[in-house]
């Protein structure tokens, strides 16, 4: 397995709330990671500080460091827009713009410079493809993204992710506002995705951990608990805390 | 049980007369405010009724495309006419840019809370002054202070004063409705804030911000105390360079000037006339963009 981003002594502090504490983690590459715990862990905290959306949050703190491409991106020289170019987010409620579906997804390269319409033709068809929603959006590309379902907009919103090509894929309870169904096809689309990408998934749903996630990490009141492979977690846990916890006595 | 009998006794019973009598109090509320209501559409009919029927038979060709001579003894509001657009330029020019700016500075950027929350108590306060305090301040400080005598320069830019805190609060709401999750939706992508400000909140709040500049023309258009003193009562037909800086009447000035100096009441109710088709017609324009822009 190897390492696409190493966490290392990781403190965050909202105000004078200690929020996640000393928490150290490899993420490896090409495989999900699926993030679990109760509401008010963390785990959604500890998500954002890998593309540091936390830097929005007003009187944050944060000490540690993130190991990315060789370098701590939250060391003073490290070019934010760069670095969430290269980790991708997906939101719990789709988000899509109040643009035509293929504007959503030309959205990001436009961003960063890419302007013929030929290259974007590629990257809009590309994206949709791997997003798994081309067949359904293709001959109307040029209608709102608002006019589509929940799930639709979702898919469309990773599509939209990927069509800067990240190397990582960060997804915070993606499907929690969607239906069974769309959700089976956002965690299908997640599987289908590890080939090429890396992708961290916080998740409330533990099927869904078990079902999607190759590996787990345990969050606990700011604590990361446990970290091991999923299969491991849900049969052996090493700690009694996440033994209680995926056997339902808490949450 | 006598708690009882006195409490249902307390409801009054479907007893004929305590039923007719709340029925008459319903007939009576009834007719008053269809009254008052009636009566408030009587009064703007009156008013702009007798205006037009005042104002319309003044109205000509020559009356809106010359200007008033002493000489020919003739009456033409053109120079009026003229300087109500170039003080709407003037006035526009400047505090457009001003007040989008401050209004996305203070929503988008600024990030003391304390200090935003005093520059909107600052601006509500503001938009309550009468604005002949502002033609006062604006006399003496653009009139006098900064040199620039009587005119559109010194009008207008007092006009920006006055209009300025009205744009950002309209900037600010509308800017303000934009839901969170594109802005979050752009950084996530890397795209830098201002590219984020400028490709998604923008675009999202342009019928808020299109509706208050509409708006605010329409206050440059009728606002005739603040012009007093910084604008001037001049008549004389001037190019847009020459208004700038010598006393030019806008249409609302020159409606006093021929209504109380001049005796020319038939002109100043030409004017009003003309004045009341254009509010209208911004007000109109405004409701139209709103719609028009909210659907894109």
């Amino acid at each position: 397995m190897n390492t696409i981003m190493e966490v290392k002594d990781l403190n965050l502090w909202y105000g004078d709330h200690h929020a996640l504490h000393d928490i150290s983690v490899d993420i490896p590459q090409n495989q999900i990671t699926a993030l679990i715990g109760p509401s008010g862990c963390g785990k959604s905290t500890f998500l954002k500080t890998l593309n540091r959306m936390n830097d929005l949050v007003e009187g944050i703190k944060i000490t540690g460091n993130v190991i990315y491409n060789g370098e701590n991106i939250y060391a003073p020289k490290v070019d934010v827009t760069w670095l969430r170019k290269r980790v991708g987010m997906v939101f719990q409620k789709p988000n899509p713009f109040p643009m035509s579906i293929y504007d959503n997804i030309a959205y990001g390269p436009r961003t960063h410079g890419i302007t013929s319409r030929v290259k974007l033709d590629d990257i809009v068809e590309k994206s949709l493809k791997d997003a798994a929603i081309w067949d359904e959006v293709k001959d109307r590309l040029n209608t709102s993204a608002l006019g589509m379902s929940g799930g639709q907009q979702q898919r469309l919103c990773i599509a939209r992710a990927l069509a800067v090509e990240p190397d990582i894929l960060l997804m915070d309870e993606s499907t929690s506002a969607l239906d069974p169904i769309s959700t089976g096809k956002i965690e299908e689309l997640a599987v289908e995705l590890k080939k090429k990408y890396t992708v961290v998934m916080v998740t409330h749903n533990m099927q869904q951990a078990v079902r999607v996630s190759d590996y787990c990490a345990f969050f606990l009141l700011g604590d990361l608990v446990e970290f091991s492979e999923t299969e491991q977690m849900f049969s052996v846990p090493k700690d009694r805390r996440t033994e209680d916890y995926i056997t339902g006595r808490f949450g | 049980m006598e708690n009882a009998a006195v409490s249902r006794a307390a409801i009054p019973d479907s007893s004929a007369s305590g039923f007719s009598r709340r029925k008459l109090w319903n007939q009576g509320a009834k007719c008053l405010i269809w009254a008052s209501a009636i009566f408030t559409c009587l009064l703007l009919a009156f008013i702009i009724g007798y205006i037009f029927y005042r104002g319309v038979p003044y109205l000509s060709w020559e009356l809106l495309t010359s200007q008033s001579s002493y000489v020919k003894k003739t009456i033409g509001i053109l120079p009026n006419l003229l300087n109500t657009l170039y003080i709407i330029v003037v006035a526009m020019a400047v505090v457009l840019p001003l007040g989008t700016g401050a209004a996305i500075y203070l929503t988008e950027y600024a990030s003391n809370k304390k200090l935003v929350n005093l520059i909107e108590f600052a601006a509500e306060a503001l938009t309550g002054i009468p604005s002949i305090i502002f033609g006062l301040a604006g006399m003496v400080l653009f009139s006098e202070m900064f040199g620039l005598k009587q005119g559109i320069l010194a009008g207008g830019l007092t006009l920006v004063m006055m209009i300025l805190p009205v744009i950002v609060r309209t900037t600010q709401e509308s800017l303000k409705t934009v839901p969170n999750a594109y802005r979050e939706g752009a950084l996530a992508m890397g795209a830098s804030k201002w590219h984020m400000v400028r490709t998604v909140v923008l675009p999202n709040a342009i019928d808020g911000i299109v509706t208050g500049c509409i708006l605010s023309v329409g206050r440059i258009v009728g606002e005739s105390a603040a012009l007093l003193f910084t604008a001037g009562f001049g008549l004389v037909l001037n190019d847009f360079v020459t208004a700038l800086e010598s006393s030019s009447a806008t249409l609302t000035v020159a409606l006093y000037v021929y209504a109380s100096e001049r005796g020319e009441t038939g002109v100043a109710f030409a004017i009003a006339v003309i004045l009341m088709t254009l509010t209208l017609l911004l007000n109109f324009s405004a409701n139209m963009a709103a719609k028009k822009l909210k659907n894109v």
